[in-house]
């Protein structure tokens, strides 16, 4: 037996939070950093994504003390230690339950959740797919670095196969995830991937993600200088990454690479016949290239996740040479809490009396005698 | 035809059959029907873990004994004076239990040769003398029904369903159970399925007509109402009193109640009947597991909720490390354990008190929890107030061990007035708690609150919120929620320093917040009314030292020893972690105490450990509640060693209460010789 639940409200991720008053006066970066020294290694990834954070937090025009961060253990999770507002550092993995029971019984709260790739991927691998599925309104930050750092330097779930580390030293084993088709495939509503160094596109992303009402999942490429250094320089190099980064812009055609003759990268996607997915062409007017209008217009609202899926699997899962950068989806549904909060009010509905009064009817109920 | 009716001080009565028959809901009826009428009562439903075992199999009985009487009683009763069984494999799978003399009311339609192999009969108990020592009433019971209910049209096997309904009317009318609230209940369930509603009506009546017709009977029995103290009641199982006491402590603390769970039995039913109260504000969460559960109870604390999960040992293992995180972030949460029997799956439907030493320190780290215990079905409600006060006063996780039996048993439970109930203070934080000097750094006020008209901060001085400054009376510290202006903080599994809450490695720090952190536990103690010691004469030489559901045996036990003449006290525990301070004086008082669990001592091995009192142990773990006449003979013994006295409780049954105790039409003595006064 199944019955109709309310159609979603189009809202923002933050709609609810109460916001500064006009005559306040603006808070800045500042008002974000806590009185506690940052302590990750000199050159950590997560410096560049810290600054960002506390750099575009006062953009969203929330009150501070309406914000709260969650993570759970890794490098990255001492990351609500160093922010100024309400936070929890809590066990290995349980950020986004911990998060769930925050926005569900706060829809006045902007949840985050600070993240791993171990710590979202390995030991919390299933409350980060059931956060997604149930799409209660938090945005999920996952600092994917290919290692585990914490612990010095052993495999992670998104290490690629046969890499050389301290529990490894014939080769790691495993297959990695791809957190990207991972979320897309746990039927995440908001999914994107950005880069640690890139702050333009991490704080346009973020606020995207923000945003978005439901859980949003970032995967930020964050390099660790100790144990993978390097990992994602494809991405990062000034010389190879406009060949790597294949950008992922909501209503464009998806064009990456030196610039063809149109001034539009030379090489774009196209759908693929013959496997249903998507597949990396040579664009231009050549019997051997495929024609610019032919080239796949990204659309990250479309309602189904399949084309999605076929771009997130154009990120290597081996050394990082290639990936699409972007938000791969991003689409309206019930949120978990939302609809929880409107079941109460619903049955709130007509219900008269003070808690105190409906409590004794209710304990009263049922079949009673009475002893005189 | 006039019936002779004959009066009983109390009955108990087994209900057996295929776990498909419906004898759950049979027992349940028989219940109200008693309640309504006035007797006290106790129940003890037992099923197997299978949802449809195979049909007509040992393994595939479930059974529902009910004990009413006309008098205060504390068990289900050791041994049924009365089986109704409805098919063979129920008959054998109970038999053993039944004293000789008790009534067997049998359902002789699945008698049948293939039957009869299924349940491991060679040959039919009914037609040799295998059942000579007791007073069997073969019937027909599903081929009456068939015919009772054959104008509804209903197919034979929707018909034959009916059969428990047509038991129940027969048991009614034997034991004289008014039948308007089982009319009433019938209508309601079936409302939606007419011809199914008016079978079963049809069939009960048939049953109750059958009674007072046939020659099989040819009396029927009265028990009088038990006088009860005055005051509304109810019949209540542990795990509806336990949702009552959460939601209850909801209201009286005006927090709004979360509850993140995970399915598991016995527990399960927590969660389903607290998702039918959103309009208390209650949100309920099934999580994908039981560590979710946990996390998001603890979650919604951290936001000013009353955060609470449910589950039963399994479960409890799996929280382990969230609990800790409650315990290191010092956040209000109840954890409700519902314990089953164990290792691992071990007997998910049976009950078991063995989860008090995993609730004591089933945690890394000197991580204390505190631990109550309810000692009844009705119980169970005002536990979980007590368990709701001592984590939001002490803002600490509370750990409730319930178990099986109090979840699923039943007794009549007075509703309290709502000015019984206490009143819970969340008092969370509104403002700074400290002020610090700008120029140097030191601090300069410290208080539960800092008021800005007597530590109001000047210029050079800054005010702080501390997270991890205590109240001098309860060592709790603060409770700021997200949404309260500058009391913005982070906590975290990490050791936090003293006051302000920051991480420290710092050695003697550490050392000092364990010690505070088992010190604020202990501080519960202080809040604690002195243990009521149960020793009428003041002459015992034996305690019976006890927690959780064995209060029930224990007391009939103890009721029974006394009533042969002899002495001994009772005292039994709600609070397991701090213990009451007055028990260390009490069990010094007397020469022997004996501790009856259903574990291998686990209780025992705490109280010898804090008090070095050697005590005994009295432990079974098969899955049922202690019987209270073996229990009673080994206080029975301990009285004999204390006081070097013979101890003999053999007749312990006086006249007014002797007599048959059912429909089995021979004279003798009640083999169930707890429970009486």
């Amino acid at each position: 037996m199944t019955t109709d639940l309310p159609q979603p409200v189009a809202r923002s991720g933050i709609e609810l939070v109460p916001t500064l008053t006009d005559e306040a006066a603006p808070l800045t970066g500042k008002d974000f950093t806590s009185d506690q020294e940052v302590r990750w290694c000199p050159g950590c990834g997560d410096y560049a994504v810290l600054k960002a954070v506390q750099g575009f937090l006062p953009d969203l025009g929330l009150r501070r003390e309406n914000i709260v961060f969650v993570s759970g253990i890794g490098c990255s999770a001492r990351f609500p230690y160093y922010l100024e507002t309400y936070g929890m550092h809590s066990i290995h993995g349980r950020a986004p339950s911990i998060a769930t029971g925050i926005a569900t019984s706060r829809e006045d709260l902007s949840v985050w959740v600070v993240t791993g790739d171990g710590d979202a991927l390995s030991i919390g691998g299933n409350h980060l797919i059931h956060a997604l599925r149930r799409n209660v309104n938090m945005t999920i930050l996952l600092f994917n670095n290919r290692i585990y750092g914490l612990t010095k330097g052993q495999y992670s779930p998104t290490s690629e196969e046969g890499k050389i580390t301290k529990s490894t030293p014939m080769g790691s084993l495993d297959h990695p995830f791809n957190p990207v088709s991972l979320a897309l495939g746990a039927e995440a509503t908001f999914v994107a991937r950005t880069i640690d160094s890139d702050r333009k596109h991490l704080t346009a992303v973020l606020t995207a993600a923000a945003e978005h009402r439901g859980t949003s999942l970032v995967e930020i490429y964050q390099n660790c200088p100790i144990f993978n250094d390097g990992a994602f320089d494809a991405v990062k190099s000034p010389v190879t990454r406009d060949e790597a980064i294949i950008p992922l812009v909501h209503g464009e055609p998806i064009r990456f690479g030196a610039p063809g003759a149109d001034g539009s990268g030379s090489r774009g996607l196209i759908r693929d016949p013959a496997t249903g997915g998507v597949k990396i062409v040579e664009v231009g007017d050549a019997p051997d290239q495929v024609s610019a209008d032919d080239v796949l217009v990204h659309d990250a609202h479309s309602p189904d996740a399949t084309t999605a899926f076929a771009i997130s699997r154009l990120t290597d899962a081996g050394r990082l040479h290639q990936a699409p950068i972007g938000i791969f989806r991003q689409v309206s549904r019930p949120t978990y809490d939302d609809l929880a909060r409107a079941q109460i009010t619903e049955a709130a509905a007509g219900v008269t009396g003070s808690r105190s009064e409906r409590l004794a009817g209710l304990i009263g109920a049922g079949d009673t005698w009475t002893v005189a | 035809m006039s019936k002779q009716v004959k009066r009983l001080d109390r009955v108990i009565i087994r209900f057996a059959g295929d776990s498909g028959d419906g004898m759950q809901l049979t027992g349940d009826r028989f219940t109200q029907e008693s309640a309504a009428f006035g007797n006290d009562l106790s129940t003890l439903p037992n099923f197997p873990a299978e949802i449809r075992a195979p049909q007509g199999t040992l393994p595939g009985v479930s059974s529902f004994q009910v004990h009413f009487a006309d008098h205060d009683i504390l068990t289900p009763g050791d041994a049924p004076d009365v089986l109704v069984a409805m098919n063979p494999a129920a008959l054998r799978a109970n038999l053993g239990d039944l004293p000789k003399g008790a009534a067997i009311v049998v359902d002789t339609h699945d008698f049948t040769a293939r039957n009869l192999t299924k349940a491991g009969y060679a040959a039919n108990p009914l037609e040799d003398d295998s059942l000579s020592e007791y007073a069997v009433h073969p019937l027909d019971l599903t081929g009456m029904t068939v015919e009772a209910v054959k104008e509804f049209g209903l197919s034979r096997k929707d018909a034959a369903r009916a059969k428990n309904m047509f038991a129940l009317g027969l048991l009614s009318w034997l034991y004289g159970r008014p039948i308007e609230s089982t009319i009433a209940f019938l209508q309601k369930r079936f409302a939606k399925v007419p011809d199914i509603r008016d079978a079963n009506l049809a069939a009960y009546r048939a049953g109750w007509n059958f009674g007072e017709t046939t020659e099989t009977f040819v009396v029927s029995y009265e028990i009088k109402p038990a006088p009860m103290p005055v005051g509304t009641y109810r019949n209540i199982t542990g795990n509806l009193a336990l949702a009552y006491g959460l939601i209850a402590g909801g209201v009286q603390s005006g927090l709004k109640l979360f509850l993140g769970s995970y399915p598991i039995t016995p527990a399960s039913d927590i969660l389903h009947e607290l998702s039918k109260h959103k309009a208390f504000g209650v949100t309920t969460f099934q999580a994908e597991d039981e560590i979710a559960g946990i996390g998001a109870a603890i979650g919604a604390s951290f936001s000013g909720s009353l955060g609470v999960t449910t589950t039963s040992g399994p479960g409890i293992a799996l929280k382990s490390e969230s609990i800790g995180l409650a315990v290191m972030t010092e956040l209000p949460l109840l954890v409700v354990d519902v314990q089953r029997g164990g290792p691992s799956t071990g007997l998910p439907t049976k009950t078991e008190q063995a989860d008090l030493l995993q609730a004591m320190f089933g945690r890394n780290g000197e991580a204390p929890v505190p631990i109550v215990a309810p000692r009844s079905p009705g119980d169970c409600f005002e536990t979980a107030l007590e368990a709701v006060r001592i984590a939001v006063t002490y803002r600490t996780p509370v750990m409730l061990l319930s178990d099986g039996y109090l979840a699923n048993g039943s007794e009549p439970w007075r509703i309290p007035e709502l000015s019984e109930l206490p009143e819970i203070d969340p008092g969370f934080a509104t403002e700074p708690n400290h002020v610090v000097s700008l120029r140097d750094g030191s601090s300069l006020a410290s208080s539960g609150q800092v008021s800005p008209s007597t530590n109001g901060a000047s210029a050079d001085e800054k005010r702080e919120f501390w997270p991890y400054l205590r109240d001098e009376q309860t060592l709790a510290r603060p409770w700021a929620v997200p949404g309260t202006p500058g009391l913005e903080h982070r906590i975290g599994g990490l050791e936090k320093g003293d006051g302000h809450g920051n991480i420290s490695y710092d050695p003697a720090n550490h050392d000092f917040m364990v010690r505070t952190r088992a010190a604020k536990v202990e501080r519960i103690a202080e809040s604690l009314p002195p243990l009521e010691v149960d020793d009428p004469e003041g002459l015992a030489k034996v305690l019976v030292l006890g927690w959780g559901s064995t209060y029930g045996p224990i007391g009939a036990g103890v009721r029974r020893v006394r009533k042969a003449g002899y002495h001994v006290a009772q005292v039994h525990l709600r609070h397991l972690n701090p213990f009451p301070r007055d028990l260390g004086d009490i069990l010094e008082r007397y020469d022997k105490v004996l501790i009856p669990e259903m574990n291998l001592g686990q209780l025992a091995m705490l109280i010898r450990a804090r008090y070095l009192v050697d005590a005994v142990g009295y432990n079974h773990v098969r899955g049922l509640p202690l019987k209270a006449m073996e229990l009673a003979e080994a206080i029975g013994n301990l009285v004999a060693d204390a006081e070097g006295i013979e101890v003999d409780l053999s007749d312990p049954v006086d006249a007014t209460t002797s007599g048959t105790a059912g429909a089995s039409g021979t004279s003798g003595t009640s083999s169930t010789a707890g429970d009486q006064r």
